[in-house]
């Protein structure tokens, strides 16, 4: 059986009456997902092939290239059916669902890619579907409520607490406490009770996958480092987990090709760092989502894992402009990752993010999602003409990947707003629309 | 015969049988107030009190103790506070609380339960609930309860399999807690069909059971105890009276009797010789 923990993260800590409802989904979680090739595993690629449009493309980013001097590569889960990745998992999970004989499908939803994704899935499968969305963020990402709907989803508004993903996921959760032995809980990101981190991870492993055989015909090898976006994690360890084994020290025990002396590859996650990293314990607000980088240990929604708390233990409101990122807790296998020093944790903040937007936008073609952002963020205050002003040093190396986790037409309101009220180097002139 | 002979909550579920479990979340609307309420609770024949201490994200709360929850937590109460409360009550019905794991791994540093179970026999606390702690995950904090002699109650659900009962009913303290139905707390017109099930399939083990999770009158108590249960656990419909009872101490200690009355005429009538 697969290990309910990652080093002393992880756990299934939910309520008694869920418990049976774990085990029966981790025995279909080995049964059809690790143990059957043919049948479950088969289904789930032909119909991410030709329903979902696997593989996503390894783009080279010319002009981000020659921006930040070393190749930059982008892998595009923008262009997967949904404009996200989240139909790796949800696809995964609503046929896993069926595979276990449920009969409806619930899930949370925080931006609303989760949940959109999870409505084409269920449509796709022909499962009823109800989608739990926090009220602040069903007010900013309205496009993807009407998408919800378009599909067939019945969208439930949280009034509970900021309206935002740790809402949505206690008011799913409650759901599923009542109505558990028909309902399968479509989780959105790795995070949650075992077997829910692992499992999604492995849904999601697809896109470093592939990155990493597409890098290798493309560039020859492998990449020096990988970006990535985290919020829960979900498209984070999707993109690392197929990288976390070429470390520096296991590719220099078997590597004797005398390449370069650094053949491992670094894994970034890039948080929200929202306003600023500093908390306010009184108000119990954390004007950021960098869980990873300034979290301390402790327990939410079924797992031990790095969490934004005040110091009695109450979760904070968390912040960032980014919806999908705006969440106090992280997957637990990547508060692992961290704490064994295999992936570094960063963050960067609202503005960079929605710079970031702008430059992508205007320098590629490509509009990316605000979550995404953040990763091309760092790269920018890494790698960019203006790095030395930043407090931020990594060693990038010369060859880079950044996943691209969603593509930014949901979010085109809030950046219209938020770019108002600053002073943005990389954006158009905004006022043009509609003043 | 079992370490339940050690036991504060399990002596006094057995002496005051059937007993009345009374569930309020301390901190609503104050902390100054929750020490009326447990008094007039006491007064009332509560046999034991449980204090909800408030956590942000009560995921296995009902609206009705969620939104006290909320107004405990705008109210500033903290788990110092809670415990200072605690430390002066002198209630003749042993006190429990109930809280979310989280509460009890940031007592102290470095995510221990240990600081937490210390504190809380300090302020004299007889027992511990923890709705999202199960049997497996329960380790850490069990060892902490034994060492500091408070019982650690666990939580039966309908959902709960053959297998599962067995360890769970290993290592219960003080009583049993027998959810009645799927899905979160709150008060119910009716008793579960699933109660008289749950309570069928406990019958063998010696632990006492108390029944909760949608009681709310005094008719239910008495169905639940004669379908076999020791007590009755009441929560969501005494905080309704906090929160909407224009005399909320006369209300609650009205209402405790009503229920431990319930309890009473539900007991067995003797066989006459």
């Amino acid at each position: 059986m697969s290990e309910a923990t990652f080093g002393e993260y992880g756990g299934q800590y939910v309520p008694e009456a869920l418990m049976p409802a774990l085990a029966e989904l981790e025995d279909a979680y080995e049964r059809y997902v690790r143990n059957n090739e043919e049948g479950f595993m088969h289904e789930f690629r032909e119909r991410m092939a030709d329903f979902g449009g696997r593989p996503t493309p390894l783009q080279r980013a010319d002009r981000l290239s020659e921006r930040y001097d070393r190749e930059i590569y982008l892998k595009r889960e923008d262009l997967l059916h949904g404009g996200a990745h989240k139909l790796n998992n949800a696809l995964g999970q609503v046929l896993l669902a069926k595979y276990m004989g449920k009969e409806r499908i619930i899930a949370e939803t925080g931006a609303g890619q989760h949940g959109t994704a999870t409505a084409m899935a269920a449509a796709h499968l022909d499962m009823p579907c109800e989608i739990y969305m926090g009220r602040t963020d069903v007010n900013r990402q309205r496009p993807n409520v009407y998408r919800m709907r378009m599909n067939g989803a019945e969208v439930t508004p949280v009034e509970a607490g900021r309206g935002t993903l740790k809402e949505a996921i206690n008011a799913t959760m409650r759901d599923w406490a009542t109505t558990v032995e028909n309902t399968h809980y479509v989780i959105g990101s790795v995070v949650g009770p075992h077997p829910f981190p692992t499992m999604v991870r492995d849904f999601q492993s697809v896109i470093g996958r592939e990155a990493r055989d597409q890098i290798r015909e493309k560039a020859g090898r492998l990449p020096d480092s990988v970006l990535a976006c985290a919020g829960g994690g979900s498209n984070t360890m999707g993109s690392f987990h197929a990288f976390v084994p070429d470390s520096v020290e296991q590719r220099s025990a078997k590597d004797s090709s005398g390449q370069r002396p650094r053949d491992g590859v670094s894994l970034y996650a890039v948080e929200a760092g929202g306003s600023s990293l500093e908390i306010d314990e009184e108000e119990g607000l954390a004007p950021n989502s960098a869980t990873l980088s300034t979290g301390t240990d402790g327990v939410l929604h079924g797992a031990m894992t790095k969490l934004l708390q005040s110091t009695d233990g109450q979760i904070m409101e968390s912040h960032s402009v980014s919806a999908g990122l705006d969440y106090a807790g992280v997957g637990p296998e990547l508060s692992h990752l961290v704490a064994e020093g295999r992936v570094t944790p960063a963050s960067v903040g609202d503005d960079a993010a929605l710079e970031a937007f702008h430059r992508l936008s205007r320098l590629e073609g490509i509009i990316p999602a605000l979550e995404s952002a953040h990763a091309l963020g760092y790269l920018e205050r890494v790698a960019g003409p203006d790095a030395g002003e930043y407090d931020v040093e990594a060693d990038l190396g010369d060859l880079v990947v950044v996943t691209v986790s969603g593509r930014g037409d949901k979010d085109l309101e809030t950046v219209l707003e938020e770019t108002e009220k600053r002073d943005i180097e990389a954006a158009p002139d905004v006022e043009v629309f509609g003043q | 015969m079992n370490a339940g002979t050690d036991s504060e909550i399990e002596r006094t579920i057995r002496e005051n049988h059937p007993a009345l479990i009374a569930y309020i979340t301390a901190g609503d609307p104050s902390l100054e107030e929750t020490r009326e309420y447990v008094e007039a609770l006491d007064r009332g024949g509560a046999d034991l009190i449980e204090l909800g201490l408030p956590f942000s994200e009560p995921i296995a709360e009902g609206p009705t103790i969620q939104a006290a929850i909320n107004r405990s937590l705008e109210a500033g109460t903290t788990p110092g506070a809670f415990f200072d409360l605690v430390a002066g009550l002198e209630t003749e019905a042993p006190l429990l609380v109930m809280t979310y794991y989280n509460m009890i791994l940031q007592h102290g540093p470095d995510a221990d339960p240990e600081p937490f179970v210390s504190r809380a026999a300090e302020a004299g606390l007889a027992g511990i609930i923890v709705p999202d702690l199960p049997a497996e995950e329960s380790g850490p904090l069990r060892k902490a309860c034994e060492a500091h002699g408070l019982d650690l109650v666990f939580i039966v659900a309908p959902t709960t399999d053959d297998e599962r009962l067995d360890s769970i009913m290993e290592r219960t303290a003080g009583f049993a807690y027998v959810q009645a139905r799927l899905g979160t707390t709150g008060a119910r017109a009716d008793v579960s069909g699933a109660t008289h099930d749950s309570l069928a399939r406990l019958d063998e083990y010696p632990i006492p059971k108390a029944v909760g999770f949608g009681v709310s009158e005094g008719d239910h108590a008495a169905e639940i105890v004669s379908a076999g249960a020791d007590g009755v656990i009441v929560g969501s419909a005494l905080v309704d009276l906090i929160a909407e009872s224009e005399d909320p101490v006369a209300a609650l200690e009205s209402k405790a009797r009503e229920l431990k009355a319930g309890a009473e005429r539900g007991v067995p009538e003797p066989e006459q010789p």
